[in-house]
């Protein structure tokens, strides 16, 4: 309803060479946004685009399993009599769960041999026992607390309010919000760079969702185009010419009838269009590449080889968004074999691919992957040999910056709240950890509270 | 709904008459009325905007705004279960008490499946619900009332997601139809009775001594006020007022013993204040005016810049008006019709800087697209989704802030998603994974070309631009007359639908 007033701020095209880090195939004019400031012009240069001491090429990419992993047989917690106790049908055994070094009484699902070798790599955290006070067992709200860092689960998503906040600078963003300092908006996006936020997808995540940067998502590569190009081909170049007109910049003349005024919702639209064009072939470029190794066949492996892709791309994304589902096991979940094995190989599998080929590039310490769910499930099992919904679960962090090992405090499975685990770690502290430690940015302002950080990165 | 005490009007709002000043008849052309029909409506085709362009501002303004003389039947009487979720009976409770009590895994098992059927059930109901109503907005003869209806469930925001009940939502829904173009003081008082509004701000359980405060914050801070003209002591009393406004099964009930009956004071308001004695306090303010005024106008006219303390606009013009709007409606008594009817008869309404520059809401996309190009429907299941990819899912709006609107519906993927449903609309081609079949094939040639006049490039692109944009942004036509060269220049079905296809998907089109 309102619309904060800023400068107008119009931009021009103009071709540029682009940095050996971007998009190799330059041959396409890229249009850049010309603004009088000096940080502005570096990033119009392909540079980075946030606050000075921000490190640009950090990425997080967050895997979310969808439905409520079953965190005890993820983690098997075979030290403890009462797992068996309580699940006689579904449990796995000693003997099945994959050992891990550095880790007393808990192993890893069979399943999940490709985070196993993670691990043993020396690239995996397995963070124990997360969840919240509380704790909600609807899929939805207790989705939304995750997404929103927030237990009454209102609000915008926590990595919408980094983008607004830190992402690309304090303030900058076309869609509508003041520019602090008197500096120069970005564009929607800043364009050559690509979105702040990617998410795989019909539909973004509410985590993703900021105030004035709203997150991109497309399910397929394919589908982030206009499809009137399937339907003739003498479409395409009047729809180019169409879309890539832009918007009025300082050298087009405003007395042109029907020229929108820079600050009018056309000249916005314009720009949108444009920005839209080119990131729609930047990203199809990109993931049109074969991968440089091989990746699952799966739905989790492909939305994962696209981001590699991307990434590969030289994306200025920050972070990229995958799901992979559906966890929600009410019944015949399977032990060591069955339904939720098989959603965890692959998981394992393809994490491991994607490390693989992260590394391949030469890109592997950039990205931090994390996994979450939006409960674990009951400790005891139910009658149709599944689990219902149930509270705090482990947490997977990889990359070759996090802290190896097994992290944190397994919940008692004695001290159970009406059969369920009581958590022994605020999922808050995770993200404060994500975002003090690998994003550079002020957790405290971001989730809108103060949370213990968790150490996510080693030392150097 | 009776005022106490009667509204008194404020003399200085004879200054600002000027504001307000009707557009005169002459100067209400085919540009005004198409406007008109697009902002009061969801557009309009070329004869539709030749009809009102005709009758002039009056006429058409009492027209639109008079649906309610426009026979139109509820189709949906009998056609939705008010069934599928319901309290459990006495029985039930009894089966599940005792089989907790005995861990009878068995009949646990049958409950837990049962719900989730009925969830299930549930869930498809309310889809059918945004079917409905969306074929209910392409259809209506009555635009203006669904489009208030909107309006209203985005104002009174409550997302299915957490009510989980659809014939609560579609009896919201029904409310808000009923005094869509009425009194808002009739909305306020019914929204604190309205299951769905009671469930989703947790005032089911709110009692005396343990109050919830949800209800009585959001509907000073999000519904009548607005921040800044209440105080945290307003909550808290409005909370108590509030307690025992709960329901059972579909209908509203008025708990008594679990109702605070004690002396309150609500907006310097004092008494033994109940739910109708708080909203009474709150429309008593001239904020609560104001506020509702200012959020009509950003609906249907335009956005509203703050000046640099945020608490005024910053356009004086803007402000005027609005502050005039809000007079009418505050001494209105709050009835939404004069105050429309001002608006939409000024010459504000008309200024360059409002015609043309409003984003389209998804839907306002999709219903325009269908009503003002005469396209067939095709799937409304593809139309519906649609809706969801563009951020607009009727029934569950974000938050109970509703939509943002204006800026914040466009991103890069947005954008996609809006000129392919465009193309669905025109060409019947799905986007990839969907089959593509052609069912209702669409000519808009005549459209375009009506029959008996000479078809040329020029007379075939003007025309095209012409129902899409109502106007020729610099570049365009050079762009749509390269198609036509590339096919030769030939001016059939083939031409027609291209020509579309390329002003639907122009960033323009956006606009209305």
């Amino acid at each position: 309803m309102t619309r904060p007033t800023w400068q107008p701020n119009p931009y021009t095209r103009r071709e540029f060479m682009r940095s050996g880090l971007l998009l190799a195939s330059a041959a396409a004019s890229i249009p850049a946004f010309l603004s009088s400031s000096a940080s502005a012009m570096h990033a119009a240069l392909g540079g980075l685009t946030s606050a000075p001491g921000v490190p640009d090429d950090h990425i997080l990419v967050v895997v979310q399993l969808s439905g409520g992993n079953d965190g005890l047989n993820t983690v098997v917690p075979f030290g403890m009599p009462e797992y068996y106790k309580a699940r006689p049908g579904i449990a796995i055994p000693e003997s099945a769960a994959l050992k891990l070094s550095k880790a007393d009484g808990v192993g890893l699902h069979p399943q999940l041999t490709g985070l196993k070798d993670l691990y043993d790599d020396g690239l995996a955290s397995i963070i124990q026992g997360v969840g919240y006070p509380n704790p909600n067992r609807s899929h939805f709200k207790s989705m939304d607390i995750w997404h929103t860092a927030d237990t009454t689960a209102t609000g915008n998503g926590w990595l919408g309010r980094y983008f607004d906040a830190e992402c690309c600078g304090f303030g900058k963003g076309e869609s509508g919000t003041a520019t602090l300092a008197g500096g120069p908006p970005a564009g929607p996006g800043d364009t050559a760079a690509g979105p702040p936020g990617i998410a795989i997808g019909r539909t973004a995540p509410l985590a993703m969702d900021g105030s004035s940067i709203k997150p991109v998502s497309f399910e397929s590569a394919e589908l982030f185009r206009w499809s009137g190009l399937d339907i003739h081909e003498n479409l395409r170049s009047p729809y180019d010419g169409l879309n890539r007109r832009g918007a009025p910049g300082p050298m087009t003349s405003l007395t042109e009838p029907g020229t929108p005024r820079p600050d009018s919702n056309a000249s916005f639209l314009l720009r949108t269009a444009l920005d839209a064009q080119v990131s729609s072939d930047l990203i199809r470029k990109a993931v049109a590449q074969r991968p440089l190794s091989a990746f699952p066949g799966t739905e989790l492996g492909r939305q994962l080889q696209m981001v590699s892709c991307m990434i590969r791309a030289g994306l200025k994304t920050r972070v990229y968004y995958v799901t992979h589902g559906s966890f929600d096991t009410h019944a015949g979940q399977g032990g060591a074999q069955g339904r939720h094995g098989n959603l965890l190989n692959q998981l394992g599998d393809s994490l491991k691919a994607f490390y693989a080929d992260l590394k391949a590039q030469g890109n592997d310490a950039r990205v931090l992957t994390m996994s979450f769910s939006e409960f674990g499930r009951r400790v005891g099992q139910n009658a149709s040999n599944g689990t219902d919904h149930g509270t705090a679960a482990p947490m997977f962090l990889v990359g070759p910056m996090v802290r190896p090992g097994v992290i944190g405090q397994h919940p008692s499975l004695r001290d159970l709240d009406d059969g369920d685990l009581k958590h022994t770690l605020d999922f808050r502290s995770v993200y404060a950890g994500l975002l003090e430690g690998w994003m550079k940015a002020d957790s405290k302002v971001i989730l809108e509270g103060s949370y213990r950080p968790l150490p996510v990165v080693k030392k150097a | 709904m009776r005022l106490q005490p009667e509204p008194v009007a404020d003399p200085a709002d004879d200054d600002l008459s000027p504001s307000l000043k009707p557009l005169p008849r002459a100067a209400f052309g085919a540009a005004q009325a198409r406007h008109l029909l697009w902002r009061a409506g969801f557009g309009a085709t070329e004869a539709q905007i030749a009809t009102i362009a005709e009758w002039g501002p009056e006429r058409s303004v009492d027209h639109l705004l008079g649906f309610a003389e426009i026979p139109y039947e509820d189709d949906a009487a009998g056609a939705f279960d008010k069934d599928i979720m319901h309290p459990p009976t006495e029985e039930d409770r009894r089966l599940y008490a005792q089989a907790r009590r005995s861990q009878n895994e068995d009949v646990l098992a049958q409950a837990r499946a049962e719900r989730q059927r009925r969830e299930q059930a549930d869930r498809k109901q309310v889809v059918d619900l945004q079917r409905w109503w969306l074929r209910r907005m392409i259809e209506t003869p009555r635009p203006l009332e669904e489009k208030l209806t909107l309006f209203w469930h985005g104002h009174f925001a409550t997302n299915y997601r957490v009510i989980e009940d659809s014939w609560h939502v579609y009896q919201q829904n029904r409310l808000f139809r009923r005094n869509a173009s009425g009194s808002f003081a009739t909305l306020l008082a019914g929204i604190i009775r309205d299951p769905a509004m009671i469930a989703y701000l947790d005032n089911n359980d709110s009692r005396k001594g343990m109050p919830n405060e949800n209800l009585a914050r959001e509907l000073m801070e999000l519904f009548s006020l607005g921040v800044g003209n209440y105080r945290e002591g307003d909550i808290k009393e409005g909370a108590r007022a509030l307690t025992g406004y709960t329901f059972k099964d579909d209908d509203f009930e008025f708990n008594r013993r679990n109702h605070d009956a004690g002396g309150k004071t609500i907006l310097g308001r004092k008494g033994n204040l109940d739910g109708e004695g708080f909203v009474a306090a709150i429309l008593a303010r001239r904020a609560c005016a104001a506020f509702i005024t200012r959020k009509l106008y950003a609906y249907f006219v335009a956005d509203i810049p703050m000046d640099e303390r945020g608490r005024e606009p910053a356009d004086p013009a803007q402000k005027a008006v609005l502050k005039r709007l809000a007079s009418t409606l505050y001494l209105g008594r709050y009835e939404i019709r004069p105050v429309l009817r001002a608006l939409f008869l000024s010459e504000h309404f008309y200024e360059p800087r409002v015609m043309g520059e409003q984003i389209k809401s998804p839907v306002q996309l999709v219903v325009g697209a269908v009503r003002s190009l005469g396209t067939p429907v095709r799937d409304l299941s593809i139309l519906n989704d649609a809706l969801d990819l563009m951020g607009q899912r009727l029934f569950h709006p974000p938050s109970v802030k509703g939509w943002d609107g204006g800026r914040s519906w466009i991103n890069t993927s947005t954008l996609f998603v809006r000129q392919n449903i465009a193309a669905f609309l025109l060409t019947g081609k799905k986007p990839q994974g969907y089959d593509t079949t052609e069912d209702s094939p669409y000519d808009p040639l005549p459209l375009l070309i009506p029959a008996g006049t000479p078809g040329s490039p020029d007379a075939l692109i003007d025309a095209a631009l012409r129902v899409t944009l109502g106007r020729t942004p610099p570049g365009a036509r050079d762009q749509l007359w390269k198609f036509i060269e590339a096919r030769g220049g030939a001016i059939d079905r083939g031409a027609a639908v291209g020509a579309l296809l390329l002003a639907t998907a122009m960033p323009e089109y956006q606009l209305c």
